[in-house]
């Protein structure tokens, strides 16, 4: 058997704003497929973290492979375009474009603009996150929940080999968690996804793997059991109620 | 119909009324709007930065100004034909605006605004050093025999307002196709969320600085029609006046709308000519009614009427 390279891997990833160490000498690997959380409590660095991995921010140091090829000076719509997605932890959508707009825009680039076919696949990806019945209503007039899920949708849209979620269920009602977590479950297997995530829930029912950081340095990895049992994640993070 | 019948019936109506306002029209009324429209081509140019791409420039003189001479000086000093120096004008322009956009996109908001101020005033006080070919403030004229295309003699007004009125539909096509190809859907997209545009991969610096070019070319093309269809090349059209104007006319007709820039070029010229018949001071009358407008119809003209009437208007 071949060894499979990782689709993503980083060496001694450091980022610091003045004299705080966000992101901290990070080895991180991520198999081809998986499903990844990554947690960790407040001020972590999990938002440095990821914001490196596509671009947003610009490494101090060490390196950073994606799909074998060392991405890490690469400006982040090139390494977009290699198949990264982002959404990010402060929804950021289109709010005066329509819904479907929206999701065009994440797909023209990718379908070279072929008008057609883009609305199919911008009402496609719109149904995913059932908001295809909003297809033509203003994004900005939506709940909030519904905006998460529209970015959701963006993400998806592109297609990624890696999709980066950054609290994607932070605001959703109980019944929004529900569909979310059907919607990874309909998508793993398709793509890679990094997920950070608070809600404990929805990570131990959708994660295989999972990555805590704290202080901006890894704590731990194991699996959703192992991770859960691991005693210094709980004193950081999990409580030790 | 579909909006997009719509809109194309709408732009058609107003390209139909400018044909039959030439039989309408008394003379002065006639030579005002010719010279309207090939502004309003400036405007639009303005606009595809400003109204579409969410870029403020303060020096959009410097491309009307580009255009101008790039048109009169060789017509004045190498001879050539109108028609070739109608083009040699517009490449001037696109030449200027890719130079000027590489490096004043490497800013952003304020320091964008004074860095295309300083290089407008760079290019101002170049034409005054060249005094000795561009004739400095004075500037000069362009001979009434240069002035033909294809034998039509355009120092005619009937001549003069249909090329005007040909360079008026050119700008509102190039502007209103614009938009919907996917490069314009990009630059809508960067003035609503830089940011998230970036990251769905997408180039932001080159799509920014083909809206420099795109702007600056329909701006140059604006400054040359106006050289040729007038006769004259001067310094003050490359002053901080003409640069602040198209803002103005976008301002007060509708940023971000295809007709906007035409209207506010309509209502400012208007503005200007009726209250300056009434006063001295009509630059008071003119500066109350800009902030009347930008306090009660903050979307300029047109921007209020789609937001009420017309939502489909692009
Ligand atoms: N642009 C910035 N400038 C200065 N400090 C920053 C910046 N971004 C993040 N930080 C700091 O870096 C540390 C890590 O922040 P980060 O946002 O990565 O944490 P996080 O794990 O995503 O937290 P949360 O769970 O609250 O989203 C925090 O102390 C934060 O205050
Ligand atoms: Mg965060």
């Amino acid at each position: 058997m071949v060894a499979v390279t990782p689709l993503l891997t980083t060496r001694r990833l450091s980022k610091s704003f003045g004299g705080l160490r966000a992101v901290h000498l990070v080895d991180f690997t991520l198999p081809e497929g998986q499903i990844r959380a990554l947690i960790g409590p407040n001020g972590a660095g999990k938002t440095t973290f990821v914001g490196l991995l596509c671009g947003r921010l610009s490494a101090d140091d060490g390196e950073i492979r994606f799909l074998g090829e060392d991405v890490t000076r690469l400006p982040a719509h090139q390494r977009i375009r290699r198949g990264m997605a982002y959404t990010f932890q402060i929804t950021s959508i289109f709010a005066r474009l329509t819904l479907l707009e929206n999701v065009a825009l994440a797909l023209r680039r990718r379908l070279h603009g072929k008008s057609a076919q883009v609305r199919a696949e911008a009402m496609r990806a719109l149904e995913q996150v059932g908001l295809a019945g909003r297809a033509a209503q203003i994004a900005g007039d939506l709940s909030y929940g519904h905006q998460r899920l529209l970015e959701i949708a963006m993400g998806l849209a592109q297609a990624p080999r890696l999709l980066i979620l950054d609290e994607p269920t932070q605001g959703l009602a109980d019944s929004e968690i529900d569909d979310f977590k059907a919607l990874i479950g309909a998508v793993a297997g398709q793509t890679t996804i990094l997920l950070i995530e608070h809600n404990m829930d929805v990570v131990m029912q959708t994660a295989q793997f999972i990555t805590v950081m704290d202080g901006g340095q890894v704590l731990a990895e194991g699996t959703p059991e192992a991770v859960k049992a691991n005693a210094a994640v709980q004193a950081a993070y999990l409580g030790t109620a | 119909m579909s909006e997009t019948a719509k809109s194309l019936a709408f732009h058609g109506a107003v390209v139909a009324l400018l044909v039959a306002l030439h039989f309408a029209l008394p003379a002065y009324h006639h030579g005002n709007l010719a010279r309207i429209m090939v502004l309003a081509v400036y405007a639009m140019g303005f606009n595809v930065l400003f109204g579409y791409s969410g870029l403020l420039s303060l020096g959009h003189a410097m491309f009307f100004a580009a255009g101008m001479y790039g048109l009169g000086l060789p017509m004045q000093h190498l001879g050539l034909a109108a028609a070739p120096a109608l083009l040699c004008g517009v490449l001037a322009a696109l030449a200027l605006g890719a130079a000027v956009g590489f490096l004043a996109l490497r800013t952003t908001g304020v320091a964008f605004m004074i860095v295309t101020l300083m290089f407008s005033q760079a290019v101002f006080l170049t034409i005054l050093y060249f005094g000795e070919y561009t004739r400095g403030d004075e500037g000069f004229v362009i001979a009434q025999a240069s002035r033909a295309i294809a034998g039509v003699d355009l120092s005619d007004s009937a001549n003069r307002y249909f090329a005007a009125l040909a360079i008026f539909a050119v700008g509102l096509a190039v502007t209103l196709r614009l938009i919907h190809t996917p490069f314009g859907r990009v630059l809508i997209a960067i003035r609503e969320n830089e940011e998230r545009t970036r990251m769905l991969g997408y180039d932001v610096f080159a799509h920014k600085l083909g809206a420099v070019v795109a702007s600056a070319a329909l701006s140059g093309l604006s400054g040359a029609a106006y050289a040729l269809l007038f006769g004259y090349a001067g310094a003050t059209f490359a002053s901080v006046q003409y640069s602040i104007f198209p803002l103005l006319w976008v301002l007060l007709g509708g940023a971000g709308t295809i007709i906007g820039p035409f209207i506010g070029t309509v209502f400012m010229f208007y503005l200007i000519d009726i209250s300056s018949g009434l006063t001295s001071a009509y630059m008071l009358i003119a500066g109350a009614v800009l902030v009347a407008l930008t306090l009660f119809a903050r979307q300029g003209l047109v921007g209020e009427l789609r937001r009420r009437v017309m939502p489909w208007l692009p």
